[in-house]
């Protein structure tokens, strides 16, 4: 087999280095068809008799797309429609070089069994390869090979027919080149653009509103100059070889593109390699096609033309394709312009599906749309469909194919429906999706994975592991809590001092290192909490059931035990594998009452009392050290068990027996991190908080400083004291306000992996520990389960394998549970909005509300009660203000209108609306009721209409 | 170049890749087109100069090696050296300022081929019966023509067909191979860019009947699990090697000897 092979050298030049390459061409690369009679392969990918009704291809055939149509065409061919494709290896490189996303999606289809799509290694094939002529370029030559493919598997297909059945089986070439094409047809081969036979396919007229606007991404001036419309409204983008040339040299600087949520015609480029520098931009021809997130090159502009942010929300709202910018008022004064640039290029475009809505068109019979995406970030994409009137209402999902100079919008074409708008299914899905969390059902690899139920303990099991069931170990949850991952217990021993051990779910015993449940696990990262739903990051069977640390039934924990004196200084410290038998599953309130009713004393009780005496001394040890308590404002929503719309909601409240369990939590993983640390220098997951710059406590500062009170940043030990010092009497919020102002100076905690950082990083600022990590909660959060994997290996209790040693893999998996973590918040957040939003709708609610911030055109209010901040604009959005009663002091931060001024900190009495104007954007309105405000506020709901908002009162109550 | 990831969808899939540089592909094929646990072609001739006592030259794929060997012979300088029960090895290696992608400024003598001498010496002290020929000197002389990965491979199985040649008595052939462990699959006889993927590798020389490892070389980290793997592919390279290099001497024998009696 080894020596049949021809020897060609391969000579590629890059820069002065000459690269001589061996390129061996073998003969034992099969063409994968079920209708060949003579490669002798094993399971043949493409079946013998592909069925698929085309006008143009009467029989049947296999498909060989080229590299644009796979860039562009993804949506199409990933359609359960098209099956048995041909993907040379020479389209599936060139695609990989193009496009890190689509070649996965490419990878994902060849993966599929069902797909029939087969990869034919081309190059290494002894009849494919061919060298590249002299004065060739590049892409010639790779069409000329797709040709030479497609040429050889004719000829190769008609030769080794099996005898008589199998039918004559022929390959299409999919190509939207007209040269390629026409040289292809030349040939005497089949070739036709995507657009041709996609639309020849009778069976499924749906795939044509999925194929791309876009047929070439990069057409020439002369080619939109001869378009209908014939006007350029962008600014040509620079080559990438001159982009990179022009950020060497320093000319252009390279960023990624944050859209501006308020303002459409406004961004900023934050530039890479300098996280504290952004680039601001503004207007159609400056932003110049980019879309959020995409990689930018941007050019500064000249001094003299830098602009200001103007502090005013701006959406786009017409669909007219005029380009005429609303005067942004970018003032004349230049002291606060900030430093502008202008995009020159895009780099690497960072394009996702998006989930939104039609815009209802004026004519009925059109083809092309306009979408509104969910994300206000996001520019509003042309499409074409013909199903315009079924989508109206519905939430979609759109694909971006290009943004061609003379559009307004970008392209796109419908990728699929989700449900109706409004449906909370469909907005739950919606939200999903946007924040990219996985939420299919697991599949039945993953199913395969669990143990069998019912599940026992075996005396195996009992072998290896200590045998705690006789301890009086206890847990205590929030109420509802079906994945209880941690449980307690406390004991006297006889020469004084005290036994406290926290036991953690075994999770890593039933999920195993690289099978199909640990890699899904791995890449869910953790459990998505949504106020009505619960994505999981391991089957229910395990996070409710056979890991859920029930009471009075026998599970496998890890446990951490530590020897303390009563003094709560540590004695000694160790871990094991063990049985536990919870004694009791308690909420916060139920754990309460126990240790208040001095007539229990049973073992937990007592327990539970020691523990709580411990907690105590550990929280002010905690705190003398300089841990910080911050302020979020969480709710929880009673929902109807029938209709699943939110009824009432209610702040969460914190009890003593909060901080006793999160006190023994915060000391289990810091024991933990200690122990893996000191076994595992280069590789232990681990978790950091950094300290915030300085500059992030400006508004803090400032904040304080309007009531007179002086706010310390230097550490968080000093900033902790002059929290608790900053209390006014007469404002009992106030205090509260500014933790919940310090929580959003904060940066945010990091996974990382030990290796990867000098050790003076490792510190956690907000606990104020030199090291700390995840290992209590391994049901819903994946960094708990390598922590486990870790420790159970130190400790002799587990092999170790190759993946859990590696840093780089380890920080590869840091990265992605840092943004799975990011992406489960800013969800859960989403979700609370959408509940909030039901729970508003048909209603009218008055509450009261504290200034938050004051902006030029608004002032942000916090409502305690709900927990969300809204925002009261002050100037209507579109006008220049000259309406508005008010006037903002930037000094001061303060908004006056007559004998009002708003202030920092001000208490408001607010009204609560949902605005269903919008169809796409339903939003909370908040209006201000008190202070009054002649010509601005509203009046109290009591005194306007009483009898037609009946619900109101049920509410308040 | 984007540090940025904002979807690190795949990331398990694909956790660390080369940019540009697939070392393996889905579809099992390497860069060059081999498959994980083939060899490159191999080429040798033995006896290419007359001069010396014996001499051979291989070449495994891109990279190509020349050794000669002078003796057994008294040992001339440094006569300290002289040992009374066994014959002294000593190995010399040097790379052409030809042989790599930029030209060598200093062909021998610097760190890197002292240690390869060095190690050169090691191998074949163990391999060859020196204790036939007390107070005397074997010369190894190995060259790099072109280098492309696996240069300690290529010298070893030159000088053992050169050793050969010279009629030294050996106890067994010694047949060196490397084998790699890049994106989770263990990789035969590596190339340089295969080299150059960061990856760890393992070089082996043994004597492939009794399966006894001369020497074992290891470049950085594995994890003991794949440690097997790894070596057990290493195991078949070097038995590969040396159906090869057998082969190439029972040509050159039996040529030889068709000379003889012709004349």
């Amino acid at each position: 087999m080894l020596k049949s092979k021809t020897f060609v050298k391969k000579t590629r030049k890059g820069g002065v280095l000459k690269v001589v390459r061996e390129h061996y061409l073998r003969d034992d690369i099969w063409c994968g068809s079920a209708a060949c009679g003579q490669c002798p392969q094993d399971k043949p990918v493409l079946e013998s008799d592909p069925e698929i009704d085309s006008s143009l291809c009467g029989f049947p055939h296999y498909l060989i797309p080229d590299t644009n149509v796979v860039l562009h065409q993804m949506d199409v061919l990933a359609d359960s429609a098209i099956r048995n494709v041909i993907v040379l290896q020479t389209v599936q490189q060139e695609v990989r070089h193009r496009s890190g996303t689509t070649y996965q999606r490419l990878r994902d289809q060849s993966n599929n069994p069902d797909k029939n799509f087969y990869v034919f290694t081309n190059e290494h094939h002894r009849e494919t390869y061919t060298e590249r002529e002299q004065g060739e370029s590049s892409n010639d030559y790779n069409d000329r090979v797709i040709r030479i493919a497609t040429r050889w598997y004719n000829k190769h297909l008609q030769e080794n027919r099996k005898d008589g059945e199998a039918p004559k089986v022929k390959v299409v070439l999919l190509t939207n080149d007209r040269e390629n094409r026409e040289k292809a047809q030349k040939e005497g081969l089949l070739a036709y653009t995507v657009h041709q036979y996609v639309k020849s396919l009778t069976g499924n007229p749906e795939l044509v509103d999925r194929l791309a606007q876009v047929d070439m991404g990069e057409s020439t001036d002369s080619d939109i100059k001869n378009e209908a419309t014939g006007r350029v409204l962008f600014p040509e983008h620079l080559p990438l070889s001159q982009l990179q040339t022009g950020i060497k040299s320093g000319r252009f600087l390279q960023g990624s593109f944050m859209a501006s949520r308020e303002n459409y015609l406004e961004a900023n480029v934050l530039v890479h390699g300098d996280e504290s520098r952004s680039i601001f931009i503004q207007g159609h021809a400056h932003l110049n096609r980019s879309v959020n997130e995409d990689a930018v090159a941007v050019e500064m502009l000249p001094e003299d033309q830098w602009k200001c942010p103007s502090s005013m929300v701006l959406q786009d709202k017409d669909g007219d394709e005029e380009t005429s910018e609303p005067d942004l008022g970018s003032p004349k004064v230049r002291s606060n312009a900030i430093p502008s640039g202008r995009v020159v290029g895009v780099i690497k475009r960072n394009w996702r599906p998006y989930c939104g809505v039609l815009q209802p068109s004026g004519i009925k019979e059109a083809t092309r749309h306009l979408f509104m995406p969910a994300e206000r970030k996001i520019p509003k994409i042309r499409i074409e469909t013909r199903q315009a009137e079924t989508l109206q209402g519905q939430r979609i999902v759109v694909s971006i194919d290009g943004w061609p100079r003379n559009s307004r919008y970008p392209k796109g074409h419908f990728v699929r429906k989700l449900g109706e708008v409004g449906d909370k299914d469909t907005e739950n899905e919606v939200l999903l999706l946007e924040h990219d969390v996985p939420h299919q059902p697991f599949s039945q690899a993953v199913l395969n994975c669990l143990p069998s139920t019912p599940w026992g303990i075996t005396k195996e099991d009992l072998a290896c592991r200590q045998d705690l069931r006789d301890l009086p170990i206890c847990s205590v949850d929030p109420p509802g809590c079906t994945d209880i991952d941690d449980a307690l217990h406390y004991l006297e021993k006889p020469n004084g001092n005290v036994e406290v051990g926290v036991h953690i779910a075994d999770v890593t015993h039933f999920i195993r290192p690289n099978t199909p449940l640990d890699q899904e696990a791995a890449n869910r990262g953790n459990t998505v909490y949504l106020c009505d739903k619960r994505i999981d990051m391991v089957p229910e069977l395990l996070s409710s059931n056979i890991c859920s640390l029930r009471g009075k039934e026998e599970r496998f924990a890890f446990s951490c035990i530590w020897e303390m004196t009563k003094n709560a200084e540590i004695v000694a410290t160790r871990f094991c594998k063990s049985v536990i038998c919870s004694k009791a599953a308690m909420t916060y309130a139920e754990a309460q009452m126990r240790i208040d009713d001095k007539n229990r004393n049973d073992a937990v009780t007592f327990g539970l009392r020691g523990l709580n005496a411990l907690a105590k001394i550990l929280k002010k040890r905690r705190i003398d050290a300089g841990a910080l308590t911050l302020a979020s404002i969480e709710v929880r929503f009673h929902v109807d068990s029938e209709t699943h719309d939110p009824i009432d909601l209610e702040t969460k409240e914190l009890r003593e027996t909060n901080s006793m369990v999160e006190e023994f939590m915060l000391l289990a993983n810091i024991s933990v991190a200690k122990k893996i640390l000191s076994d595992f220098p280069s590789c232990a997951m681990l978790r950091r908080h950094p300290q915030p710059p300085p500059s992030n406590y400006d508004i803090l500062i400032k904040a304080g400083k309007s009531k007179g009170v002086d706010i310390e940043t230097d550490t968080s030990k000093s900033l902790a004291v002059s929290l608790d010092q900053a209390t006014i009497p007469s404002e009992p919020y106030f205090n509260t306000l500014l933790r919940i102002i310090s929580t959003r100076c904060m940066m945010q905690a990091l996974y990382f992996c030990s290796g990867t950082l000098p050790e003076s990083d490792f510190f956690h600022y907000g606990l104020a520990t030199p090291i700390y990590t995840h290992f209590t909660s391994p049901i819903r959060r994946y960094s708990d389960i390598i922590v486990h994997r870790l420790l159970a290996v130190s400790i002799n209790a587990d092999k170790s394998f190759p993946d859990l040693l590696d840093k780089y893999k380890s920080q590869a998996l840091c990265n992605n549970l840092n943004f799975r973590h990011k992406m489960a918040q800013y969800a859960g957040r989403a979700s609370v909005e959408l509940h909030t939003q039901l729970f508003f709708k048909n209603k009218v609610t008055e509450e009261e509300g504290f200034v938050l911030f004051v902006r030029k055109n608004a002032v942000q209010v916090l409502i305690p009660k709900f927990g969300f901040e809204g925002t009261i604009f002050l100037k209507s959005q579109d006008g220049r203000g000259e309406d508005s009663p008010f006037v903002f002091n930037e000094e001061e931060s303060s908004q006056t209108a007559g004998e009002v001024k708003l202030r920092m900190f001000d208490r408001v009495v607010v009204q609560i609306t949902v605005e269903t104007s919008h169809i796409q954007h339903q939003k909370l309105r908040i209006r201000l009721v008190k202070p009054e405000v002649p010509g601005f506020s509203v009046p109290p709901v009591e005194a306007s209409d009483k009898i037609s908002q009946p619900p109101v009162k049920k509410v308040k109550t | 170049m984007c540090h940025k990831i904002r979807h690190p969808r795949y990331w398990l899939i694909v956790p660390f890749k080369m940019a540009g540089l697939e070392i393996i592909s889905d579809q099992g094929y390497r860069i060059d087109g081999r498959r994980s646990s083939e060899l490159r072609k191999v080429c040798a001739r033995m006896g290419v100069f007359t001069q010396a006592d014996g001499s051979a030259y291989i070449e495994q794929g891109n990279t190509k090696a020349l050794a000669t060997v002078y003796g057994p012979h008294e040992v001339r300088k440094g006569r300290g050296k002289i040992q009374h029960d066994r014959a002294v090895v000593n190995c010399q290696f040097s790379m052409a300022t030809f042989s790599t992608g930029e030209r060598k400024s200093r062909p021998k003598g610097d760190r890197r081929s002292q240690e390869m001498s060095m190690h050169l010496r090691q191998t074949f002290e163990a391999v060859i019966v020196t204790e036939l020929f007390p107070r005397s000197q074997i010369d190894i002389y190995v060259q790099i023509l072109q280098a492309d990965g696996g240069n300690y491979c290529a010298c070893v199985n030159a000088a053992t067909l050169a050793v050969i040649d010279a009629g030294i008595p050996m106890k067994d052939y010694v047949c060196a191979c490397t084998a790699g462990f890049i994106q989770d699959s263990p990789l035969l006889d590596i190339s340089y860019v295969e080299e150059s993927a960061g990856a760890p590798f393992l070089t082996v020389a043994m004597m492939p009947k009794s399966e006894q490892i001369v020497l074992l070389e290891m470049n950085s980290r594995l994890h003991a699990d794949n440690m097997e793997k790894v070596l057990d592919l290493a195991t078949q390279g070097c038995k590969d090697v040396f159906a090869v290099l057998d082969r190439h001497v029972r040509d050159h024998v039996s040529e030889s000897h068709a000379l003889m009696t012709a004349s």
